[in-house]
């Protein structure tokens, strides 16, 4: 069984010392809904800044002494070299102080780490993106992607729910998404007074339109019962398992393989995902608790 | 008798009280000797001088929860079982330090200066070597090696011991990694009531025996230890099928034995830090009381631990189903994907160590047994 093509060497991370963060500078932390923030990163040294680069859907480890690292996707523009973009849940020990600093805090930074959106390979295709809640930053990277090479891609749709309007992230770019033919189908699970739109979980977008099975690619990241649900609508429609790709969370401490925390059956979802063509890890995916 | 030929492959024969200036050799050459010794009735891997120090006439009887240091009935040094420790100790330590970080205007880092001890490791086991060559698929892989296993195991000297005296919860002959050691050593040693025959695995190892007063191993010597050894093989305590394995723990996920076992276990991670192959660790930070500095370790991990698979997203194994299964499947199964062999030697640490006593070579006869194919 073969994952995707492992991803080009780590930058910001030296075969011996694995383990060493690169300390990098917050150039801007803003919030962008209630405890999620994006914290920006420049390298201290300039030379490393420069020699940086990563593909849509790859992470960082984020580290702050005494408290520890935590892997983070990378939400910003691959294209964009200055400084790299992380949109964090403030969830752990780790995350909420990094919510804590200021412009010109110091915090370590290693990556990229593991597989990326095959984006490149799907020229010529549809996309269909699906995400849900904190899983549209690691998708996000694609869709500048997208915007970049707009021409290269047939029919592009994104489909975004969150649990209440107030949970969206990144809706100030929705507009200029679809201006650029990208069609933003958003939902939520609970409505509210302000909101006009549809309601309803992320799976459910898929019967608003028709799907063409022979060139629809499907990108996915969130929940995992959203990402089952997904491939589930995706598979309906008789879009191949090994054309639907899927991003999955787990426990990591390394980000190479090493460490054992983020095993999905034979995968180390930290070096041989976490973007894995469904169809690889369909016989685990599965498995309940697995 | 000072002129036997030596090469890399032949057996000599020591006499026993040869072993001594072997060690007080190797120890010349800037090596801690280390070896098994009895430590609170049990036998542990530490620093020894030389014989005297070694468990002479001692053995172990081990059964699932049970092990007690017993009188072999003979006077031979290695005539003892492996205890709770494995040699992985050495080059994985259990907590080691990474980087330390002092806040001063910033945080600066510097590298953590231990530096890789030279270690004479006396009395592997033919199924620790096993072992140890596992756990250097994990830890020095092509696309990156650790540094510090590296360094602790490129510095090391093995001295192996052929196992004539296999106990209850043994089952390397099933395994295919004992009882006869097969390379990965520096020397070995098969011991006799009379001498040790040594096997010279390296060109180092040859350099250590040079001056010592040799004999050419007779053939009477070598068919008493093949016997032994042939013997040994017959007598391991445990058998385990594996011909069907990974394929029968990763096609039967969702088997009821899974759920009987986690009624028993306790999650308490026993087996996990007994196991010479176990490889998981997890990092944390050591920091003062005014938080000015900070020493990132790296200490062992378990798969039984509940922060073990907990993110932000919840814990993907919440359950001790989940996780004996997670143990289980991956060390009679996918290991076998990622690293190429299985990851048991068959040493039975994890059965008689294990305070509930589950065992594993029970546990995949039970998936065996009632196997349900999805």
């Amino acid at each position: 069984m073969t994952t995707l093509a492992a991803s080009k060497r780590p930058a910001a991370v030296s075969s011996e010392e694995l383990l060493n963060p690169c300390w990098a500078e917050v150039t801007d932390l803003r919030e962008e809904i209630d405890s999620t923030f994006t914290v920006w990163l420049k390298f201290k040294d300039p030379a490393l800044q420069k020699g940086y680069a990563f593909e849509p859907g790859q992470f960082n480890m984020l580290y702050l002494p005494g408290y520890g690292e935590a892997a983070i996707s990378i939400c910003s523009d691959p294209e964009k070299r200055d400084a790299i973009g992380h949109t964090v849940r403030a969830v752990g020990n780790v995350t909420r102080a990094i919510g804590r600093m200021k412009k010109g805090d110091e915090i370590g930074l290693r990556g990229p780490f593991g597989t990326h959106w095959p984006i490149e390979q799907l020229e010529g295709r549809d996309i269909l993106l699906a995400a849900g809640g904190i899983g549209l930053p690691p998708l996000r990277p694609a869709v500048y992607h997208i915007l970049h090479n707009r021409a290269k891609y047939g029919k592009v749709i994104l489909l975004y729910g969150a649990r209440s309007p107030s949970d969206l992230l990144y809706t100030n770019e929705f507009e200029a998404w679809r201006k650029s033919d990208i069609d933003v189908q958003v939902t939520v699970d609970r409505a509210d007074d302000t909101w006009k739109g549809q309601v309803g979980v992320v799976p459910l977008l898929f019967y608003r339109f028709r799907l063409d099975p022979a060139k629809t690619a499907v990108m996915t990241c969130g929940p995992e019962i959203m990402i089952r649900f997904v491939v589930f609508e995706a598979l309906a429609r008789r879009i191949p398992a090994d054309r639907i790709y899927v991003s999955l969370e787990r426990n990591m401490k390394c980000g190479q393989g090493f460490c054992g925390h983020c095993q999905l059956g034979p995968f180390f979802v930290c070096k041989d995902g976490p973007v894995f063509p469904y169809s690889v890890i369909e016989p685990y995916f599965g498995v309940e608790e697995f | 008798m000072a002129d036997i030929p030596l090469s890399v492959g032949t057996t000599v024969a020591l006499p026993k009280d040869q072993l001594d200036p072997l060690l007080s050799r190797l120890r010349d050459k800037g090596y801690r000797t280390i070896g098994p010794r009895i430590r609170d009735d049990a036998v542990v891997y530490e620093p020894i001088e030389g014989l005297a120090d070694l468990p002479r006439g001692l053995t172990s009887v081990q059964e699932a929860g049970r092990y007690r240091i017993v009188a072999s009935g003979n006077q031979r040094y290695f005539d003892i079982t492996p205890g709770a420790q494995s040699w992985k100790q050495f080059f994985f330590p259990p907590r080691v330090s990474l980087l330390e970080f002092q806040k001063n205007g910033g945080w600066k880092k510097h590298s953590a200066t231990e530096s890789a001890p030279r270690l004479a490791l006396v009395g592997v086991r033919p199924c620790e070597l096993a072992a140890i060559e596992i756990q250097d698929r994990a830890f020095l892989r092509e696309d990156f090696t650790d540094p510090i296993y590296r360094d602790r195991r490129k510095n090391a000297f093995l001295v192996a011991v052929n196992c004539l005296h296999p106990c209850g919860t043994c089952f390397c002959a099933s395994m295919g990694t004992g009882p006869k050691a097969s390379g990965g050593f520096d020397l070995c040693l098969t011991e006799l009531d009379e001498v040790f025959l040594v096997e010279i695995g390296t060109d180092a190892g040859l350099e250590m025996l040079k001056g010592l007063p040799l004999k050419a191993a007779d053939k009477a010597d070598v068919q008493k230890a093949e016997a032994g050894l042939a013997s040994a093989k017959e007598r391991m305590g445990r058998t385990l099928e594996i011909g069907d394995l990974p394929d029968l723990l990763l096609k039967n996920l969702e088997h009821p034995e899974w759920q009987a076992v986690a009624a028993r276990c306790m999650s308490c991670s026993s087996c996990t830090l007994v196991c010479p192959t176990c490889f998981c660790w997890d990092t944390q930070d050591r920091t003062s009381l005014d938080g000015a500095h900070t020493e990132r370790q790296r200490v062992w991990d378990s798969c039984f631990n509940p922060g073990y698979s907990h993110q932000a997203g919840g814990n993907t194994r919440p359950t001790t189903r989940s996780r004996y299964r997670q143990w289980l499947t991956h060390k009679f199964g996918s290991w076998k994907e990622q690293y190429g062999v299985l990851g048991c030697v068959g040493c039975g640490r994890c059965i008689t160590w294990c305070p509930v006593k589950i065992d594993v070579t029970e546990e995949i006869a039970a998936l065996r047994k009632e196997e349900v194919r999805s």
